[in-house]
Protein backbone atom coordinates (compact mmCIF):
# COMPACT_ATOMS: atom_id res chain seq x y z
CA UNK A 1 0.00 0.00 0.00
CA UNK A 2 1.19 3.74 -0.70
CA UNK A 3 3.11 5.05 2.11
CA UNK A 4 0.38 7.86 2.59
CA UNK A 5 -2.62 5.74 2.53
CA UNK A 6 -0.85 3.27 4.93
CA UNK A 7 -0.66 6.42 7.44
CA UNK A 8 -3.96 7.83 6.30
CA UNK A 9 -5.22 3.78 7.64
CA UNK A 10 -3.74 4.02 10.73
CA UNK A 11 -5.07 7.39 11.68
CA UNK A 12 -8.31 6.40 11.12
CA UNK A 13 -8.00 3.27 12.70
CA UNK A 14 -6.34 5.16 16.08
CA UNK A 15 -9.53 7.43 15.63
CA UNK A 16 -11.66 3.92 15.56
CA UNK A 17 -10.42 1.97 18.92
CA UNK A 18 -9.60 3.42 22.15
CA UNK A 19 -8.91 1.55 25.03
CA UNK A 20 -9.76 3.12 28.66
CA UNK A 21 -7.34 1.70 31.36
CA UNK A 22 -4.96 2.19 34.26
CA UNK A 23 -1.58 1.90 34.40
CA UNK A 24 -1.24 -0.78 37.05
CA UNK A 25 -3.97 -3.20 35.72
CA UNK A 26 -2.46 -6.22 34.26
CA UNK A 27 -6.06 -6.78 32.69
CA UNK A 28 -5.15 -3.50 31.00
CA UNK A 29 -1.74 -4.35 29.80
CA UNK A 30 -3.01 -7.88 28.39
CA UNK A 31 -5.26 -5.86 26.29
CA UNK A 32 -2.48 -3.76 24.50
CA UNK A 33 -0.50 -6.77 24.20
CA UNK A 34 -3.49 -8.54 22.18
CA UNK A 35 -3.22 -5.26 20.36
CA UNK A 36 0.31 -5.12 19.49
CA UNK A 37 0.02 -8.75 18.23
CA UNK A 38 -2.63 -7.51 15.57
CA UNK A 39 -1.15 -4.42 14.59
CA UNK A 40 -4.04 -2.24 15.76
CA UNK A 41 -3.55 1.41 16.32
CA UNK A 42 -5.43 2.84 19.37
CA UNK A 43 -5.94 5.82 21.47
CA UNK A 44 -5.32 4.77 25.11
CA UNK A 45 -7.28 6.67 28.01
CA UNK A 46 -5.57 6.25 31.39
CA UNK A 47 -8.52 6.50 34.05
CA UNK A 48 -8.21 7.77 37.78
CA UNK A 49 -10.36 5.21 39.31
CA UNK A 50 -10.55 6.68 42.52
CA UNK A 51 -12.41 9.57 40.74
CA UNK A 52 -14.25 7.51 37.57
CA UNK A 53 -14.62 9.68 34.39
CA UNK A 54 -18.41 9.76 32.91
CA UNK A 55 -16.74 8.18 29.74
CA UNK A 56 -16.28 5.02 31.94
CA UNK A 57 -19.13 4.84 33.61
CA UNK A 58 -21.42 5.38 30.53
CA UNK A 59 -19.25 2.70 28.66
CA UNK A 60 -19.10 0.13 31.97
CA UNK A 61 -22.21 0.81 33.99
CA UNK A 62 -22.66 -2.34 34.97
CA UNK A 63 -18.79 -3.34 36.39
CA UNK A 64 -17.27 0.44 36.37
CA UNK A 65 -14.10 -1.15 35.25
CA UNK A 66 -11.20 -1.14 33.12
CA UNK A 67 -10.43 -2.41 30.52
CA UNK A 68 -13.48 -1.07 28.31
CA UNK A 69 -12.53 -1.41 24.37
CA UNK A 70 -14.40 1.14 22.52
CA UNK A 71 -14.66 0.23 19.04
CA UNK A 72 -16.30 2.64 16.47
CA UNK A 73 -17.90 3.91 19.39
CA UNK A 74 -19.42 0.51 20.51
CA UNK A 75 -17.52 -0.39 24.29
CA UNK A 76 -16.75 -3.87 24.97
CA UNK A 77 -15.64 -4.83 28.89
CA UNK A 78 -14.42 -7.77 30.71
CA UNK A 79 -10.55 -8.65 29.73
CA UNK A 80 -11.70 -12.36 28.44
CA UNK A 81 -14.47 -10.73 26.21
CA UNK A 82 -11.74 -8.15 24.87
CA UNK A 83 -9.51 -10.55 23.78
CA UNK A 84 -11.58 -12.95 21.82
CA UNK A 85 -13.51 -9.72 20.58
CA UNK A 86 -9.66 -8.26 19.09
CA UNK A 87 -9.08 -11.99 17.81
CA UNK A 88 -12.39 -11.86 15.94
CA UNK A 89 -12.23 -8.18 14.84
CA UNK A 90 -8.56 -8.75 13.27
CA UNK A 91 -8.68 -11.93 12.54
CA UNK A 92 -6.93 -11.59 9.10
CA UNK A 93 -3.97 -10.09 10.57
CA UNK A 94 -1.39 -11.31 12.92
CA UNK A 95 -0.86 -14.37 14.49
CA UNK A 96 -4.20 -16.26 15.59
CA UNK A 97 -4.81 -15.31 19.37
CA UNK A 98 -7.14 -18.15 20.17
CA UNK A 99 -6.27 -21.57 18.65
CA UNK A 100 -8.45 -22.33 15.25
CA UNK A 101 -9.13 -25.64 16.43
CA UNK A 102 -12.39 -25.51 18.42
CA UNK A 103 -11.01 -28.46 20.99
CA UNK A 104 -8.11 -26.71 21.74
CA UNK A 105 -10.05 -23.23 22.16
CA UNK A 106 -11.87 -24.88 24.92
CA UNK A 107 -8.95 -25.87 26.58
CA UNK A 108 -7.90 -21.90 25.88
CA UNK A 109 -10.77 -20.37 27.63
CA UNK A 110 -10.95 -23.31 30.51
CA UNK A 111 -7.36 -22.50 31.78
CA UNK A 112 -8.13 -18.25 30.98
CA UNK A 113 -10.44 -19.55 33.45
CA UNK A 114 -8.41 -21.04 36.02
CA UNK A 115 -6.23 -18.57 36.83
CA UNK A 116 -9.08 -16.62 37.49
CA UNK A 117 -10.97 -19.52 39.78
CA UNK A 118 -8.00 -21.05 41.50
CA UNK A 119 -4.63 -19.53 40.80
CA UNK A 120 -5.57 -15.52 42.15
CA UNK A 121 -7.41 -16.06 45.16
CA UNK A 122 -5.00 -17.87 46.85
CA UNK A 123 -1.77 -16.10 45.75
CA UNK A 124 -3.69 -12.82 46.35
CA UNK A 125 -4.30 -14.02 50.33
CA UNK A 126 -0.82 -15.17 49.98
CA UNK A 127 0.28 -11.53 49.47
CA UNK A 128 -2.20 -9.64 51.92
CA UNK A 129 -1.79 -11.56 54.70
CA UNK A 130 0.81 -13.22 57.08
CA UNK A 131 1.23 -15.95 59.65
CA UNK A 132 -0.55 -19.20 59.78
CA UNK A 133 -3.35 -17.87 56.89
CA UNK A 134 -0.49 -16.73 54.53
CA UNK A 135 1.27 -20.28 55.36
CA UNK A 136 -2.30 -21.86 54.22
CA UNK A 137 -2.48 -19.72 51.33
CA UNK A 138 0.87 -20.35 50.26
CA UNK A 139 0.30 -24.32 50.13
CA UNK A 140 -3.12 -23.22 48.36
CA UNK A 141 -1.47 -21.09 45.47
CA UNK A 142 1.34 -23.98 45.07
CA UNK A 143 -0.76 -26.77 44.21
CA UNK A 144 -2.10 -25.08 41.72
CA UNK A 145 0.96 -23.53 40.02
CA UNK A 146 1.72 -27.27 39.97
CA UNK A 147 -0.78 -27.76 38.15
CA UNK A 148 -0.05 -25.36 35.13
CA UNK A 149 3.94 -26.52 35.87
CA UNK A 150 2.48 -29.76 34.64
CA UNK A 151 0.41 -28.53 31.32
CA UNK A 152 3.03 -26.70 29.83
CA UNK A 153 6.10 -29.42 30.86
CA UNK A 154 3.71 -32.23 29.38
CA UNK A 155 3.25 -30.18 26.26
CA UNK A 156 6.80 -29.68 25.47
CA UNK A 157 5.76 -26.32 24.04
CA UNK A 158 7.66 -22.48 24.82
CA UNK A 159 4.17 -21.08 25.73
CA UNK A 160 0.63 -22.23 26.77
CA UNK A 161 -0.58 -21.04 23.43
CA UNK A 162 2.34 -23.53 21.39
CA UNK A 163 5.30 -21.81 19.81
CA UNK A 164 4.26 -18.44 20.24
CA UNK A 165 1.83 -15.88 22.74
CA UNK A 166 -1.25 -16.92 22.94
CA UNK A 167 -4.46 -16.29 24.68
CA UNK A 168 -3.48 -18.59 27.78
CA UNK A 169 -0.28 -16.70 28.23
CA UNK A 170 -2.10 -12.98 28.07
CA UNK A 171 -4.27 -14.57 30.76
CA UNK A 172 -1.66 -15.60 33.13
CA UNK A 173 0.57 -12.46 32.39
CA UNK A 174 0.48 -11.40 35.87
CA UNK A 175 2.22 -14.36 37.20
CA UNK A 176 5.07 -13.37 34.63
CA UNK A 177 6.23 -10.02 36.58
CA UNK A 178 3.85 -10.17 39.69
CA UNK A 179 4.83 -13.03 41.31
CA UNK A 180 8.42 -12.00 41.64
CA UNK A 181 7.57 -8.66 43.07
CA UNK A 182 5.35 -10.63 45.27
CA UNK A 183 7.69 -12.41 46.44
CA UNK A 184 10.15 -9.65 47.10
CA UNK A 185 7.56 -8.04 49.30
CA UNK A 186 6.75 -10.83 51.52
CA UNK A 187 10.44 -12.13 51.74
CA UNK A 188 11.44 -8.74 52.50
CA UNK A 189 13.81 -8.40 49.79
CA UNK A 190 16.52 -9.84 51.42
CA UNK A 191 16.48 -12.81 48.93
CA UNK A 192 15.52 -15.52 51.83
CA UNK A 193 12.46 -16.93 52.59
CA UNK A 194 9.81 -19.12 50.52
CA UNK A 195 9.34 -18.26 46.61
CA UNK A 196 6.68 -19.17 44.95
CA UNK A 197 7.98 -20.09 41.72
CA UNK A 198 11.55 -22.02 42.06
CA UNK A 199 13.63 -23.28 38.93
CA UNK A 200 13.66 -26.70 40.92
CA UNK A 201 9.61 -26.63 41.44
CA UNK A 202 8.71 -25.38 38.08
CA UNK A 203 11.46 -25.39 35.88
CA UNK A 204 9.17 -24.86 32.75
CA UNK A 205 7.15 -21.99 34.72
CA UNK A 206 10.00 -19.99 35.85
CA UNK A 207 11.98 -20.30 32.41
CA UNK A 208 8.27 -19.48 30.34
CA UNK A 209 8.25 -15.92 32.77
CA UNK A 210 11.47 -14.83 30.78
CA UNK A 211 10.44 -15.75 27.74
CA UNK A 212 7.37 -14.01 27.81
CA UNK A 213 8.33 -10.90 28.93
CA UNK A 214 11.13 -11.23 26.14
CA UNK A 215 8.30 -11.99 23.54
CA UNK A 216 7.88 -9.01 20.81
CA UNK A 217 4.37 -7.96 21.98
CA UNK A 218 5.15 -7.32 25.45
CA UNK A 219 8.56 -6.54 25.04
CA UNK A 220 7.31 -3.05 23.38
CA UNK A 221 5.33 -2.43 26.44
CA UNK A 222 6.98 -3.79 29.32
CA UNK A 223 4.89 -3.65 32.32
CA UNK A 224 6.25 -0.52 34.82
CA UNK A 225 7.89 -2.65 37.67
CA UNK A 226 9.17 0.17 39.53
CA UNK A 227 6.13 1.83 39.82
CA UNK A 228 4.06 -1.69 40.85
CA UNK A 229 6.62 -2.11 43.31
CA UNK A 230 5.85 0.52 45.83
CA UNK A 231 2.46 0.38 45.15
CA UNK A 232 2.17 -3.43 45.47
CA UNK A 233 4.37 -2.92 49.25
CA UNK A 234 1.71 -0.42 50.41
CA UNK A 235 -1.46 -2.41 49.46
CA UNK A 236 0.09 -5.51 51.26
CA UNK A 237 0.73 -3.27 54.33
CA UNK A 238 -2.61 -2.00 54.44
CA UNK A 239 -4.85 -5.54 54.45
CA UNK A 240 -1.58 -6.66 57.29
CA UNK A 241 -2.55 -3.28 58.98
CA UNK A 242 -6.20 -3.78 58.97
CA UNK A 243 -5.86 -6.98 59.54
CA UNK A 244 -3.77 -6.54 63.04
CA UNK A 245 -6.48 -3.83 64.45
CA UNK A 246 -9.51 -6.21 63.72
CA UNK A 247 -7.54 -8.89 65.71
CA UNK A 248 -6.95 -6.29 68.69
CA UNK A 249 -10.47 -5.10 68.43
CA UNK A 250 -11.44 -9.12 69.00
CA UNK A 251 -9.07 -9.42 71.80
CA UNK A 252 -10.04 -6.21 73.61
CA UNK A 253 -13.90 -7.49 73.69
CA UNK B 1 -8.18 -41.93 22.75
CA UNK B 2 -7.67 -45.40 22.71
CA UNK B 3 -11.00 -47.60 23.90
CA UNK B 4 -12.59 -43.67 24.23
CA UNK B 5 -16.47 -43.86 23.95
CA UNK B 6 -17.21 -42.20 20.27
CA UNK B 7 -19.77 -39.44 20.54
CA UNK B 8 -20.89 -36.83 22.97
CA UNK B 9 -21.72 -37.64 26.99
CA UNK B 10 -22.63 -35.65 29.65
CA UNK B 11 -21.32 -35.43 32.99
CA UNK B 12 -24.24 -33.90 34.58
CA UNK B 13 -26.92 -33.28 38.03
CA UNK B 14 -30.21 -33.23 37.82
CA UNK B 15 -30.74 -29.76 39.00
CA UNK B 16 -27.33 -28.31 38.23
CA UNK B 17 -28.41 -25.31 35.88
CA UNK B 18 -25.00 -24.82 34.22
CA UNK B 19 -25.88 -28.33 33.10
CA UNK B 20 -28.58 -27.39 32.12
CA UNK B 21 -27.04 -25.03 29.49
CA UNK B 22 -25.73 -27.67 28.13
CA UNK B 23 -28.74 -29.79 27.63
CA UNK B 24 -30.62 -26.64 26.34
CA UNK B 25 -28.15 -26.07 23.43
CA UNK B 26 -27.98 -28.94 22.61
CA UNK B 27 -31.49 -30.21 22.48
CA UNK B 28 -32.10 -26.53 20.48
CA UNK B 29 -29.03 -27.83 17.86
CA UNK B 30 -30.74 -31.11 17.89
CA UNK B 31 -27.16 -33.05 18.45
CA UNK B 32 -27.55 -36.18 19.89
CA UNK B 33 -25.80 -36.86 23.20
CA UNK B 34 -25.68 -39.92 26.17
CA UNK B 35 -26.97 -38.07 29.65
CA UNK B 36 -24.60 -39.34 32.48
CA UNK B 37 -26.13 -38.55 35.89
CA UNK B 38 -23.23 -37.92 38.27
CA UNK B 39 -23.46 -38.58 41.92
CA UNK B 40 -22.10 -35.59 43.74
CA UNK B 41 -22.98 -35.41 47.27
CA UNK B 42 -21.63 -38.90 47.39
CA UNK B 43 -18.39 -40.04 46.14
CA UNK B 44 -17.81 -38.89 42.88
CA UNK B 45 -17.32 -41.31 39.92
CA UNK B 46 -13.79 -42.30 38.65
CA UNK B 47 -14.79 -41.45 35.47
CA UNK B 48 -15.43 -37.33 36.68
CA UNK B 49 -12.53 -37.05 38.94
CA UNK B 50 -10.70 -38.42 35.79
CA UNK B 51 -12.02 -35.69 33.09
CA UNK B 52 -12.23 -32.72 35.28
CA UNK B 53 -9.07 -33.58 37.74
CA UNK B 54 -8.65 -29.67 38.58
CA UNK B 55 -12.64 -28.28 39.47
CA UNK B 56 -14.02 -31.92 40.22
CA UNK B 57 -17.29 -30.41 38.28
CA UNK B 58 -20.04 -31.04 36.46
CA UNK B 59 -20.93 -30.37 33.82
CA UNK B 60 -18.46 -32.01 31.39
CA UNK B 61 -19.11 -33.12 27.79
CA UNK B 62 -16.77 -35.56 26.54
CA UNK B 63 -16.33 -35.61 23.21
CA UNK B 64 -14.72 -38.65 21.67
CA UNK B 65 -13.29 -38.92 25.05
CA UNK B 66 -11.99 -35.72 25.33
CA UNK B 67 -13.26 -33.43 28.16
CA UNK B 68 -14.66 -30.10 27.77
CA UNK B 69 -15.45 -28.15 30.83
CA UNK B 70 -17.12 -25.30 32.28
CA UNK B 71 -20.74 -24.60 31.31
CA UNK B 72 -19.95 -21.42 29.13
CA UNK B 73 -16.73 -23.49 27.24
CA UNK B 74 -18.76 -26.39 26.34
CA UNK B 75 -21.90 -23.53 24.94
CA UNK B 76 -18.94 -21.82 22.61
CA UNK B 77 -17.53 -25.32 21.93
CA UNK B 78 -20.73 -26.55 20.17
CA UNK B 79 -21.12 -23.65 18.79
CA UNK B 80 -17.47 -24.54 17.27
CA UNK B 81 -17.28 -27.96 16.84
CA UNK B 82 -20.41 -27.97 15.41
CA UNK B 83 -20.73 -25.63 12.55
CA UNK B 84 -23.26 -27.85 10.27
CA UNK B 85 -26.13 -27.51 13.45
CA UNK B 86 -28.79 -24.65 13.91
CA UNK B 87 -29.59 -22.72 15.04
CA UNK B 88 -27.01 -20.62 15.85
CA UNK B 89 -26.51 -19.54 18.94
CA UNK B 90 -24.22 -16.87 17.86
CA UNK B 91 -24.40 -14.57 15.49
CA UNK B 92 -22.33 -15.84 12.72
CA UNK B 93 -21.05 -12.17 10.98
CA UNK B 94 -20.93 -9.59 13.80
CA UNK B 95 -17.90 -10.02 16.07
CA UNK B 96 -19.06 -6.78 18.47
CA UNK B 97 -22.58 -8.85 18.72
CA UNK B 98 -20.64 -12.34 19.36
CA UNK B 99 -18.92 -9.87 22.27
CA UNK B 100 -21.60 -8.61 23.76
CA UNK B 101 -23.21 -12.19 23.92
CA UNK B 102 -20.11 -13.42 25.68
CA UNK B 103 -19.79 -10.67 28.11
CA UNK B 104 -23.84 -10.92 28.88
CA UNK B 105 -23.95 -14.80 29.29
CA UNK B 106 -20.93 -14.29 31.97
CA UNK B 107 -22.60 -12.21 33.85
CA UNK B 108 -25.64 -14.28 34.41
CA UNK B 109 -23.47 -16.33 36.33
CA UNK B 110 -23.93 -13.49 38.81
CA UNK B 111 -27.51 -14.48 39.07
CA UNK B 112 -26.63 -17.77 41.06
CA UNK B 113 -23.26 -16.58 42.53
CA UNK B 114 -25.16 -14.10 44.49
CA UNK B 115 -28.53 -16.17 45.25
CA UNK B 116 -26.22 -18.43 46.52
CA UNK B 117 -25.12 -16.27 49.27
CA UNK B 118 -28.72 -15.18 49.39
CA UNK B 119 -29.95 -18.68 51.04
CA UNK B 120 -26.34 -18.99 53.04
CA UNK B 121 -25.96 -15.79 54.70
CA UNK B 122 -27.48 -14.34 57.55
CA UNK B 123 -27.76 -10.41 58.66
CA UNK B 124 -26.22 -7.85 56.89
CA UNK B 125 -24.20 -9.89 54.53
CA UNK B 126 -27.59 -11.27 53.54
CA UNK B 127 -29.29 -7.95 53.00
CA UNK B 128 -25.68 -7.02 50.93
CA UNK B 129 -26.62 -9.89 48.62
CA UNK B 130 -30.45 -8.87 48.35
CA UNK B 131 -29.31 -5.71 47.39
CA UNK B 132 -26.90 -6.95 44.48
CA UNK B 133 -29.76 -9.78 43.28
CA UNK B 134 -32.09 -7.02 42.11
CA UNK B 135 -29.39 -4.50 40.87
CA UNK B 136 -28.05 -7.36 38.56
CA UNK B 137 -31.94 -8.76 37.63
CA UNK B 138 -32.18 -4.91 36.67
CA UNK B 139 -29.18 -5.25 34.75
CA UNK B 140 -30.38 -8.16 32.83
CA UNK B 141 -33.64 -6.47 32.23
CA UNK B 142 -31.77 -2.89 30.91
CA UNK B 143 -30.31 -5.35 28.45
CA UNK B 144 -32.82 -7.20 27.52
CA UNK B 145 -34.84 -4.09 26.47
CA UNK B 146 -38.07 -4.39 24.50
CA UNK B 147 -36.68 -7.42 22.78
CA UNK B 148 -38.19 -10.98 22.60
CA UNK B 149 -35.04 -12.62 23.59
CA UNK B 150 -31.31 -11.46 24.54
CA UNK B 151 -30.76 -12.82 21.48
CA UNK B 152 -32.82 -10.60 19.32
CA UNK B 153 -35.34 -12.09 17.24
CA UNK B 154 -33.98 -15.63 18.03
CA UNK B 155 -33.66 -17.57 21.53
CA UNK B 156 -29.51 -17.20 21.31
CA UNK B 157 -26.80 -17.63 23.73
CA UNK B 158 -27.24 -15.30 26.49
CA UNK B 159 -30.55 -17.02 26.96
CA UNK B 160 -29.22 -19.74 27.23
CA UNK B 161 -26.80 -18.95 29.18
CA UNK B 162 -29.46 -17.19 31.57
CA UNK B 163 -32.44 -19.35 31.50
CA UNK B 164 -31.19 -22.26 33.42
CA UNK B 165 -31.17 -20.06 36.72
CA UNK B 166 -35.16 -18.71 35.92
CA UNK B 167 -36.63 -22.28 38.59
CA UNK B 168 -34.34 -20.57 41.61
CA UNK B 169 -35.59 -17.42 41.42
CA UNK B 170 -38.94 -18.12 43.24
CA UNK B 171 -36.83 -19.18 45.78
CA UNK B 172 -34.50 -16.23 45.81
CA UNK B 173 -37.44 -13.90 45.76
CA UNK B 174 -38.82 -15.55 49.26
CA UNK B 175 -35.10 -15.33 50.83
CA UNK B 176 -35.08 -11.99 49.36
CA UNK B 177 -38.21 -10.34 50.19
CA UNK B 178 -38.78 -9.07 46.11
CA UNK B 179 -40.35 -10.33 43.39
CA UNK B 180 -38.85 -10.48 39.90
CA UNK B 181 -42.33 -9.54 38.66
CA UNK B 182 -42.02 -6.22 40.81
CA UNK B 183 -38.19 -5.04 39.92
CA UNK B 184 -37.72 -7.07 36.65
CA UNK B 185 -41.02 -6.68 34.61
CA UNK B 186 -39.34 -7.90 31.21
CA UNK B 187 -36.88 -10.46 32.56
CA UNK B 188 -40.16 -12.00 33.97
CA UNK B 189 -41.60 -12.12 31.08
CA UNK B 190 -38.76 -13.39 28.90
CA UNK B 191 -38.81 -16.08 31.61
CA UNK B 192 -42.09 -16.91 30.64
CA UNK B 193 -41.70 -16.95 26.79
CA UNK B 194 -38.43 -19.31 27.41
CA UNK B 195 -40.43 -21.64 29.42
CA UNK B 196 -42.62 -22.47 26.39
CA UNK B 197 -39.56 -23.58 24.34
CA UNK B 198 -39.50 -27.61 24.31
CA UNK B 199 -35.73 -27.58 25.04
CA UNK B 200 -36.74 -25.40 28.11
CA UNK B 201 -39.37 -27.23 29.21
CA UNK B 202 -37.93 -30.20 29.19
CA UNK B 203 -34.63 -29.52 30.99
CA UNK B 204 -36.45 -27.25 33.78
CA UNK B 205 -37.52 -29.03 37.28
CA UNK B 206 -40.44 -27.31 39.01
CA UNK B 207 -39.27 -24.86 41.05
CA UNK B 208 -40.58 -26.68 44.73
CA UNK B 209 -38.03 -29.40 43.39
CA UNK B 210 -35.25 -26.84 43.54
CA UNK B 211 -36.34 -25.05 46.83
CA UNK B 212 -36.29 -28.67 48.07
CA UNK B 213 -32.80 -28.59 46.65
CA UNK B 214 -31.55 -25.81 48.20
CA UNK B 215 -32.91 -27.16 52.06
CA UNK B 216 -30.90 -30.64 51.28
CA UNK B 217 -27.97 -28.05 50.77
CA UNK B 218 -28.57 -26.22 53.88
CA UNK B 219 -28.77 -29.38 55.58
CA UNK B 220 -25.32 -30.52 54.25
CA UNK B 221 -23.99 -26.84 55.18
CA UNK B 222 -25.37 -27.27 58.88
CA UNK B 223 -27.15 -23.46 57.98
CA UNK B 224 -30.35 -23.36 59.64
Amino acid sequence: MDHHLEQQAAESEKKAVKLLGMWASPYVLQVRWALAMKGVEYEYVEEDLRSKSAQLLAYNPVHKKVPVLVYHGRPIAESQVILEFIDDAWNHRGDPILPRDPYRRAMARFWARFKQDKLSPPIWRWFTTEGEEQEAAYEAAVEQLLVLEKELAVSGKPFFGGEKVGFVDLSLSPLAYVIPIYEEIVTGGGGGGVKMVTEEKMPSLAAWMGRFLSSPAVRGHLPPLEKLRPRCQAMREAFLVSARAKVEQQQQQ
Amino acid sequence: MAGAKKGLVLLDFWVSPFGQRCRIALAEKGIPYEYSEQELLGAKSDLLLRSNPVHKKIPVLLHDGRPVCESLVILNYLEEAFPDASPKLLPADDAYARAQARFWAAYSDKVYEVGTRLWKLKGEPQAQARAEIVQVLRNLDGELGERSFFGGEAFGFVDVALVPFVPWLPSYERYGEFSVEGIAPRLAAWARRCAERDSVAKSFHPPEKVDEFINLLKKTYGIE
